[in-house]
C-alpha cells in the first residue's frame, strides 16, 4: 500500500525530503558497518547493490577498450574486475570494486573528461594505501542508503548496452559524489594510517596491503600481504606470553613464505630470518627444546615438519600380534579390530586389551607395528640360533620365536634388570619354551658366547621416533645425549657383528634397529660398521617406506645405505623407525683400519684383508680415509664395467688370484694406473694406460704362479712401496703419469661431491653385472683389479670417463 | 643352575602328580627331545637339552631365566607350582573343571567359584583334588585345588595368602613378569 522505503532509491526531487534523506545516510554511513556476504537468493538491496557493484566492475572492464586513452585505467580495471569476479575476503573485493566503480562511473554516465578520472584514479590510488575499511563502509552505506528515486532517470542508461540495474547506475551516481566529498576525508585518513603502519609490524595483520604496488592480474594469494617478520620486539614479547593462535598463525604464514620465496619474501629479510623465526616458533608452539627442533628442521622439508611435529601429538592406534603357538589370527579378529598384515589394528574396544582373558593366555601381544618389522626383515628360520640383544620388553623375541615355532635358541639378553622381569613374564605368557634370558651388558657379548646363526639389535637410542609415546624426549634431549647414544650403539653394533656366524648355513645376518629418526644414531651408525667390519647391507625386504640417506648435510654414507629403511609416524602411521639388514661375509676381523668397503665373495676370505692392507696405504698417504676409499671403489668400479667384456675371465676369484699374484709389480700398475684413471679427465692418462695395456697381459701370463702368501707380501710391499714412491721404475712411471693428473684436473680433486656421485654410481654397477657378482653391493677388490688389467688393451668405454672425471682424490703421491 | 637332588625331585614330582598323576613321565621322555628341569635361584625350569648346552656358557649371576619356569622352592623347601607351568600340566590333567563365562573374570581376578559357576566337571572328583580349571572355550585358567563341602560355606582359600594378595600377584605376574604364585579355587558345593 505505502511506498516501500527503498534505500537503494535515489532521492530525487526538489522537495525536503530529498535533501534531508540524503544528509541523513551520509552521517549514518560513517557508523554502519559494511556486511560483506551475499546470497545468491533473494538478495536484500544492500546486496542487490552489492551485486551491482560488482557487475558494474565486470561490466567496466568490458567497457575498457572503449576508453583507450584511460591508462591509469588498465592497472585498475583488470584488479577491479578479477577483484569482482572473485569472490575474496570481501572487504579486498569490494574495496577493490568500489576503486574501479569510482574510476568507471566517471565514464559510464559522463563518458568523458579523463581528468576526473585520473583524479578519481588518484583518489582510489590514495585509498588502496589506506585501510580500505574505513572509506569503503562510508560509501558502500552512502551507496546503500540512496533512495532509488533516480530508476526512471538511469533507465536511459540502458541504451548504452550495459546490464545494469537502477540501483548500480544510481550506485554510481552517489559514488562519484561521495567521491569527491570523501577524498578529502580518506587523504587524512590516510596519513594517519600510514604512520601507524610505519610503526606496526604485526605479521598477522593480513590483508594488509600494497598490492597495488603489484599491479598485474590480481589473485586470491597476491591480495594478501607479503608476511612480515615480527621486530625483535615484537619476539620478546612473544617469549613473555605466547599467544599460540598467534603463533600458530605466524607459523603458517612462514611456511607459506618459505615455499615460494622468492616473490613472498619481504625486502631486506633473509631466508635465515625467517628460519630461525619459524624454528622459534614451532618450538614453542609444540613444546621442543631448539636443539631437537633444530635438528628435525634438518631432517624435513618443512612442509613434512609440521606434518611430522603434528602426528607426534597424537598417539598411534593400539596394535596387537597374534601369538601364533596358541592361536591363530581370525580367532581372535572377530572380538577385536581390524585386520592388517600380520597383526591387528585395534580402534577401539570395550575391555581394556591388556586385561582380557585371551591375553592372559598369551594369545596375543600388544606390540607396536614398528615393532614387528625388524623381526619380519631378521626372517628367522627353524632350528636357528639367535639372539636378541636388547630385548625387554620381549616383543620382538616372543615374535622370533614365534616364527621359529619354538624350535631351536633364542638367547634374550638385556642389560636393564627391571625390564627383563617383564621380559619374563611376556615369554611365559606367550608360551615361548626356547628361551634363554640373560642379563649381560651387550657389548660382552662374542666373549659369552657366540655363533649365532642370526642377530638382532634393537639399540637404545634416544627415542625420536616414539615422541607421541614419551613426549619428554622433545626437551631433554641435547646434542651431548645424541652422540653419547650413537657411541654405545655403535660398540654393541660391533659386538653383534662379532656375535655373528659368517659362516652359518642358513643365517649369518644381522638386523639393527633403532626407534630413532636421527640420522646421528642410525646411517651415520651403519656406515660405521660397515667401514669397521666385514658386513655389507643387504635389502631388508621391506617393500615400504622411505629408503635410508646416503648423504646428509656434511656427512656421506656408502650407497648401499640405500637398502635401509626409514619409517615416520607422519607418513607410514607408526613410531619413528630405522632398520638396515647386515650380511657378514668373514668372520675375520679387519685390523683396526678404516678404509675396508665391504667386497668380495664369502669363499674369499683372505681377499678382505688384502684388500684392508692395501688401502691404508693410499690413505695414510694421502688424504682421509674416505677419500681412499672411494678411490678404491671407483677404482673396482671402473674395472668392474670391464667385466662383461671379458668373459674369460670372469670365471674364478681364483684365476684373478693367480694374476695378482703374478705380478705385483703390475697390479700396483694397475692400481695406479686406475688411480690414474680416476682423477683422470683428461686424454693423456686414457691412452696411457691402453699403451700399458698390451704390455701388462704378457706379464701375467709370464709369471703365473706364485704363492697367495707371497703374493701378499709382496702386494703389502708394492703398495708400500708406492705410497712411499720408491724406485720401481714401473711405478715411478706410473707415478709420473699420475702427478700429470692432478695438474689436468683440478677441480675434480679434493671434491667431496665428486667422491660421492662415484660412491652413488657404484650401485648402478652390480646390477648391471649380475652374472658375475654373486652379491650385490661395491665392487670386489683386488682381483677386480687385475681383471681390468687383462682387458686394459681395449679403449675404457665411455663410461669410465665420465666417473674418472667426478674421480676425487689422487692415491699416489 | 644345577640339575635337582633327589629330595627336590621327590618333592617336586609329588606336586606335579597332583595334578597330571602318573602322566609325569610323558614330561620328561617328550617326542621331541629329552627336557629336563634344572635348579636356579630356587626356581625350578623346565628345559630342553638343546637349550641346556647353550645356557651352560653363561655365567649363574647373569642367567635370569631358561625354557619355562615351574615353580620354585620356598625357605622351608616346599614346592610352589607357578602358573606358568600351566601349558604343560593341562594337557595332562586328569581332573577338569570347566566354569561358566560369567564366572570367570571373576575367578580371573582371584575370587571363589561357587558351585553354580561350574559348568562340567570330571567325574570321580573328589575332595582336595588337584584339578585344572578351563573356561568353557577349554582356555586352561589355571590349577587348583577342589574344595568340597557339605554345608555351603565360603571354602578356605589353600596355603597361601588372601584373594586380595592373589589377584595382585597375578595381574603383576602376567604384566611384569614376576613369578606368580598358582591361583587357588575352592568350589563351593
Amino acid at each position: 500500500m505505502g511506498r516501500k522505503l527503498d534505500p537503494a532509491k535515489e532521492k530525487r526531487g526538489p522537495g525536503r525530503k530529498a535533501r534531508k534523506q540524503k544528509g541523513a545516510e551520509t552521517e549514518l554511513a560513517r557508523f554502519l558497518p559494511a556486511a560483506g556476504d551475499e546470497s545468491s537468493k533473494r538478495l536484500s538491496s544492500r546486496a542487490r547493490k552489492r551485486a551491482a557493484k560488482r557487475r558494474l566492475g565486470s561490466a567496466e572492464a568490458l567497457e575498457m577498450p572503449k576508453f583507450p586513452g584511460a591508462k591509469p585505467f588498465p592497472g585498475k580495471l583488470p584488479k577491479g574486475a578479477s577483484g569482482g569476479a572473485v569472490q575474496t575476503p570481501g572487504k579486498k573485493g569490494a574495496q577493490s570494486l568500489l576503486r574501479a566503480s569510482q574510476g568507471k562511473k566517471r565514464p559510464a554516465p559522463t563518458h568523458s573528461s579523463e581528468e576526473e578520472e585520473e583524479e578519481e584514479e588518484d583518489d582510489s590510488e590514495e585509498d588502496d594505501v589506506v585501510n580500505q575499511g574505513g572509506l569503503w563502509d562510508s560509501e558502500d552505506s552512502d551507496a546503500d542508503m540512496i533512495d532509488d528515486y533516480g530508476a526512471d532517470s538511469t533507465s536511459e542508461d540502458d541504451d548504452e548496452g550495459e546490464e545494469l540495474l537502477p540501483i548500480e547506475r544510481a550506485a554510481r551516481k552517489q559514488k562519484a559524489q561521495e567521491a569527491v566529498a570523501g577524498s578529502q576525508w580518506s587523504e587524512e585518513e590516510t596519513e594517519e594510517e600510514e604512520e601507524e603502519e610505519a610503526e606496526e609490524e604485526s605479521p598477522e595483520s593480513g590483508p594488509q596491503k600494497n598490492d597495488e604496488a603489484d599491479g598485474g592480474l590480481q589473485i586470491n594469494v597476491d591480495e594478501e600481504e607479503p608476511f612480515v617478520l615480527p621486530s625483535a620486539g615484537e619476539m620478546e614479547q612473544d617469549a613473555q606470553a605466547p599467544d599460540l593462535q598467534r603463533i600458530h598463525k605466524r607459523i603458517q604464514d612462514i611456511v607459506a613464505v618459505l615455499r615460494d620465496f622468492g616473490t613472498q619474501r619481504e625486502e631486506g629479510r633473509s631466508r635465515s630470518e625467517y628460519l630461525h623465526r619459524l624454528q622459534k616458533d614451532l618450538a614453542t608452539y609444540y613444546s621442543y627444546g631448539d636443539f631437537l627442533l633444530g635438528k628435525l628442521m634438518d631432517l624435513f622439508p618443512l612442509s613434512e615438519l609440521v606434518e611430522f611435529l603434528e602426528a607426534n601429538e597424537v598417539p598411534r592406534p593400539i596394535t596387537l600380534r597374534t601369538n601364533t603357538l596358541k592361536t591363530r589370527r581370525r580367532d581372535l579378529a572377530q572380538p577385536l579390530g581390524k585386520w592388517s598384515k600380520t597383526g591387528l589394528v585395534v580402534y577401539d574396544s570395550s575391555v581394556p586389551i591388556g586385561a582380557t582373558p585371551e591375553y592372559l593366555a598369551g594369545h596375543y601381544m600388544l606390540q607396536g607395528a614398528s615393532s614387528m618389522l625388524p623381526v619380519m626383515a631378521l626372517a628367522p628360520q627353524e632350528h636357528e640360533r639367535i639372539l636378541d640383544m636388547c630385548c625387554a620388553p620381549g616383543g620382538k623375541t616372543s615374535y622370533i620365536a614365534q616364527l621359529m615355532k619354538n624350535t631351536g635358541v633364542i638367547l634374550a639378553n638385556d642389560a636393564n634388570a627391571e625390564r627383563l622381569k617383564s621380559v619374563v613374564g611376556n615369554l611365559h605368557r606367550l608360551g615361548v619354551t626356547n628361551t634363554i634370558i640373560s642379563h649381560y651388558d651387550g657389548r660382552q657379548f662374542p666373549k659369552v658366547v657366540g655363533g649365532f646363526d642370526r642377530v638382532l639389535l634393537d639399540a637404545p637410542c634416544s627415542g625420536t621416533g616414539v615422541i607421541s609415546k614419551d613426549p619428554a624426549v622433545k626437551t631433554n634431549k641435547d646434542e651431548k645425549d645424541i652422540l653419547r647414544c650413537a657411541h654405545l650403539q655403535k660398540e654393541l653394533l660391533l659386538s653383534a657383528i662379532d656375535s655373528v656366524n659368517a659362516t652359518s648355513k642358513t643365517g649369518g645376518y644381522l638386523v639393527y634397529c633403532t626407534c630413532s629418526i636421527m640420522v646421528e644414531e642410525n646411517e651415520w651408525v651403519v656406515d660405521y660398521a660397515l667401514k669397521k667390519r666385514n658386513v655389507r647391507l643387504v635389502p631388508t625386504g621391506l617393500d615400504f617406506g622411505q629408503e635410508g640417506f646416503t648423504r646428509f648435510r656434511e656427512r656421506r654414507f656408502h650407497p648401499t645405505l640405500r637398502s635401509t629403511r626409514r619409517f615416520y609416524p607422519h607418513t607410514h602411521n607408526m613410531d619413528g623407525f630405522f632398520i638396515a639388514k647386515f650380511k657378514k661375509f668373514s668372520n675375520s676381523i679387519p685390523q683396526s683400519q678404516t678404509g675396508n668397503s665391504a667386497a668380495s665373495t664369502p669363499t674369499n676370505l683372505d681377499l678382505p684383508e688384502v684388500k684392508d692392507q692395501m688401502t691404508p696405504k693410499p690413505k695414510g698417504s694421502s688424504h682421509p680415509a674416505k677419500k681412499a676409499r672411494v678411490a678404491v671403489k671407483a677404482k673396482q668400479q671402473l674395472q668392474k664395467r670391464q667385466h662383461p667384456k671379458k668373459a674369460s675371465f670372469q670365471k674364478q676369484n681364483g684365476i684373478s688370484k693367480g694374476t695378482d699374484s703374478s705380478s705385483p709389480t703390475v697390479s700396483c700398475d694397475t692400481k695406479s694406473q686406475a688411480a690414474s684413471k680416476l682423477q683422470d679427465s683428461s686424454q693423456p692418462a686414457q691412452k696411457a694406460e691402453v699403451i700399458r695395456g698390451p704390455k701388462v697381459p704378457r706379464k701375467l701370463k709370464q709369471q703365473s704362479a706364485m704363492p697367495q702368501a707371497s703374493k701378499k707380501v709382496a702386494f703389502r710391499k708394492q703398495n708400500a712401496s708406492r705410497g712411499t714412491d720408491t724406485e720401481v721404475p714401473v711405478l715411478s712411471l706410473s707415478k709420473t703419469q699420475a702427478t700429470l693428473k692432478p695438474e689436468d684436473c683440478d677441480q675434480p680433486l679434493g671434491n667431496s661431491k665428486r667422491a660421492e656421485k662415484v660412491k652413488q654410481q657404484l650401485p648402478e654397477q652390480p646390477f648391471k653385472k649380475a652374472a658375475f657378482r654373486k652379491q650385490n653391493g661395491t665392487p670386489k677388490g683386488p682381483e677386480t683389479s687385475t681383471v681390468s688389467l687383462l682387458s686394459s688393451s681395449r679403449p675404457p668405454p665411455a663410461k669410465r670417463r665420465k666417473s674418472q672425471s667426478r674421480g676425487s682424490s689422487h692415491l699416489s703421491s | 643352575m644345577r640339575p635337582l637332588t633327589e629330595e627336590e625331585t621327590r618333592v617336586m614330582f609329588e606336586k606335579i602328580a597332583k595334578y597330571i598323576g602318573e602322566n609325569l613321565q610323558l614330561l620328561v621322555d617328550r617326542p621331541d627331545g629329552t627336557y629336563c628341569f634344572r635348579l636356579h635361584n630356587d626356581r625350578v625350569y623346565y628345559v630342553s637339552e638343546k637349550i641346556l648346552k647353550l645356557a651352560a656358557n653363561i655365567s649363574g649371576d647373569k642367567l635370569v631365566s631358561l625354557g619355562t619356569c615351574f615353580g620354585k622352592f620356598t625357605k622351608t623347601h616346599k614346592f610352589r607350582l607357578h602358573i606358568t607351568a600351566l601349558d604343560y600340566l593341562a594337557p595332562y590333567a586328569k581332573y577338569k573343571v570347566w566354569i561358566k563365562p560369567g564366572a570367570e573374570q571373576s575367578f580371573l581376578y582371584g575370587n571363589h567359584v561357587l558351585k553354580s559357576g561350574l559348568g562340567r566337571i570330571t567325574e570321580n572328583t573328589c575332595q582336595y583334588q588337584g584339578v585344572v580349571v578351563y573356561s568353557m572355550a577349554d582356555v586352561p585358567l589355571g590349577t587348583h585345588i577342589l574344595l568340597r563341602y557339605k554345608r555351603p560355606e565360603i571354602g578356605d582359600s589353600f596355603a597361601n595368602s588372601s584373594q586380595v594378595q592373589l589377584k595382585k600377584k597375578k595381574k603383576k605376574c602376567l604384566h611384569s613378569g614376576k613369578h606368580s604364585t598358582g591361583k587357588n579355587l575352592a568350589i563351593l558345593t
